[in-house]
């Protein structure tokens, strides 16, 4: 059993952590504009942020096998193929990328009001701000928040599995699903929670140690 | 050293226009401390944020040492905020930084060599006596703590000026007693031109040497504060005055329920030390009756009231009431 498990959790963590690392690519910058164009903040533009807002919602509003399909052309440019495990990083990336904005978005607000003013009363321009305060503020949180991008991730690259992606979520549909052998589904579905417990934890503690507040 | 001239600031909501500061004009003299009292709602805040620019000012201008803030492009305003240090009521730490970092951080945005950085935050953190807790955390300082830290950091690039938005509120009254002898010290020995906005008037009383009274956006009395203290004129100024005093005088003292003269004497410094009534009562043939009585003792001299019952013959009082007004002390009668 365990040349067909280790595999599949090898490409499970092979398309999360790619897809983790492109969402936040595109979500975080797209998190941080969420915030700072918003009234009263330091780059105030609320058309931009009416757009932007807008296409984040739209795009969170697609179910996500839904949208694995939509997004079959992009693949197709982007890695030559539409199925396979590969493939299956641009819709997973695509799908988490708003999710990823929106949890950039409510970690970076916590940071007080009150820092920020202080920041633009010593003479700190805008990048400044961003990087030397809202970001290295707003850390722990949002360390907390990519915890649960990546879990969520799981989950998202799971379904993927049922057209056609690899990973866990396609070893517990292939044989447990189709096969009726049971003990490999629930062999996968108990790695996927004990791969889901692990990351839940070291995000929690990560969070914790660098968390000075 | 800093002239405000006719500033007025207005938020807009949706259906009506709030004139937060209206026509306000002030001129604040270089190594002064400048108070600005006022109730909460008043546009105290408004006012020293407009200073820096952190609330842009609907019209008026301010001047900085002859530079106008308010006709500055946002790079020469980032430049000239480096001058101008400030304070606020909640500290406003970074929170996962330790004291070092925050006091280091305007030094960073100066793009200073680290052995100056170094330099010169120990230097800051002996003067704010803060040495032992170089690499605490905010979350780990008392309140009089972290607004040391916030006054060092303030002072990191040197300002001339120094803001201070209800530095003292969130503190105990001992504490507070600690930071503005810092402050005070700050001033003289750094000749930085300190702005404090409060609601105390303690703090007034202990280190400033003028004040303005805002009240609904307007500055509605400016003197110094030992005028202010002998000869308040407005009644908010007077009810402040009295915010020190646990006694209320006029609330306590009904003229009618007293069959004698009341009258009310202010005294400031050297007037106070002279025992004028006593010379008064051997001069002339009447009866003194003391009533209530406070002396404040401000940061350069002390002021005072005392309130008295005249009995004795109109004419001899009124006389007595002359008398008092030649001898350099105000004279109401109540």
């Amino acid at each position: 059993m365990a040349e067909l498990i280790i595999p599949s959790l090898l490409e499970t963590i092979y398309m999360v952590s790619l897809s983790t690392l492109f969402s936040l690519i595109i979500g975080f910058p797209l998190g941080v504009l969420l915030v700072i164009t918003e009234k009263g903040n330091i780059w105030e533009r609320p058309l931009l942020n009416q757009l932007l807002n807008g296409i984040i919602n739209i795009l969170r509003s697609f179910p996500f096998i839904i949208l694995m399909i939509l997004v079959f052309p992009i693949s197709k440019l982007i890695v030559g193929q539409t199925i396979g495990t590969t493939a299956t990083i641009v819709p997973l990336s695509i799908a988490a990328a708003p999710f990823v904005a929106r949890i950039m978005e409510s970690s970076l607000k916590e940071v007080d009001k009150g820092i920020i003013e202080f920041s633009l009363s010593m003479g700190a321009s805008i990048p400044e701000i961003i990087f030397k305060v809202l970001i290295p503020e707003a850390l722990p949180s949002l360390i907390l928040g990519i915890t649960m991008t990546i879990i969520n991730l799981i989950g998202y690259s799971a379904m993927a599995g049922a057209i056609g992606g690899g990973g866990l979520g396609n070893l517990a549909i292939r044989y447990g699903l189709y096969r009726f052998e049971t003990d490999i589904m629930i062999a996968s579905v108990f790695v996927i929670i004990l791969l889901v417990q692990g990351i839940q934890f070291i995000g929690n503690r990560l969070s914790s140690i660098i968390n000075k507040k | 050293m800093i002239k405000i001239e006719n500033l007025s600031k207005s938020f807009k909501s949706v259906n009506n226009t709030i004139w937060a500061l209206k026509d306000v004009s002030l001129h604040i003299k270089k190594g002064e401390i400048f108070g600005i009292i006022g109730l909460s709602g008043a546009g105290k805040s408004t006012l020293i944020r407009c200073i820096n620019r952190l609330e842009e000012p609907t019209s008026g201008k301010i001047f900085i040492e002859g530079v106008e803030i308010t006709a500055l492009d946002k790079k020469s305003l980032r430049q000239s905020r480096k001058n101008m240090g400030m304070i606020f009521q909640h500290f406003n730490l970074l929170q996962q930084k330790t004291v070092y970092k925050n006091i280091a951080f305007p030094l960073e945005l100066e793009r200073l060599p680290k052995k100056e950085i170094d330099r010169r935050v120990d230097t800051l953190l002996e003067y704010v006596e803060l040495s032992d807790k170089r690499d605490a955390y905010p979350s780990q300082l008392s309140g009089g703590q972290k607004q040391r830290v916030a006054i060092a950091r303030a002072l990191a690039n040197n300002p001339k000026i120094l803001l201070s938005d209800e530095g003292t509120s969130a503190l105990d009254p001992k504490t507070t007693k600690s930071i503005l002898e810092l402050l005070n010290r700050i001033r003289k020995e750094l000749n930085v031109t300190i702005i404090m906005i409060t609601h105390q008037m303690e703090v007034i009383k202990d280190i400033c040497d003028r004040v303005a009274i805002i009240e609904n956006g307007k500055i509605i009395e400016m003197n110094t504060v030992e005028e202010l203290f002998k000869n308040p004129k407005t009644s908010t100024a007077k009810s402040f005055i009295s915010s020190l005093n646990p006694i209320d005088e006029n609330g306590l003292i009904d003229p009618k329920k007293f069959k004698g003269t009341l009258i009310r004497l202010s005294y400031l410094g050297e007037s106070a030390k002279q025992p004028i009534v006593s010379h008064m009562v051997k001069k002339f043939d009447i009866d003194v009756n003391i009533l209530s009585g406070n002396i404040n003792q401000l940061m350069s001299t002390s002021a005072g009231y005392l309130i008295l019952e005249l009995t004795g013959n109109t004419q001899e009082i009124n006389q007595a009431i002359e008398f008092l007004k030649s001898k350099d002390v105000s004279v109401e009668v109540i």
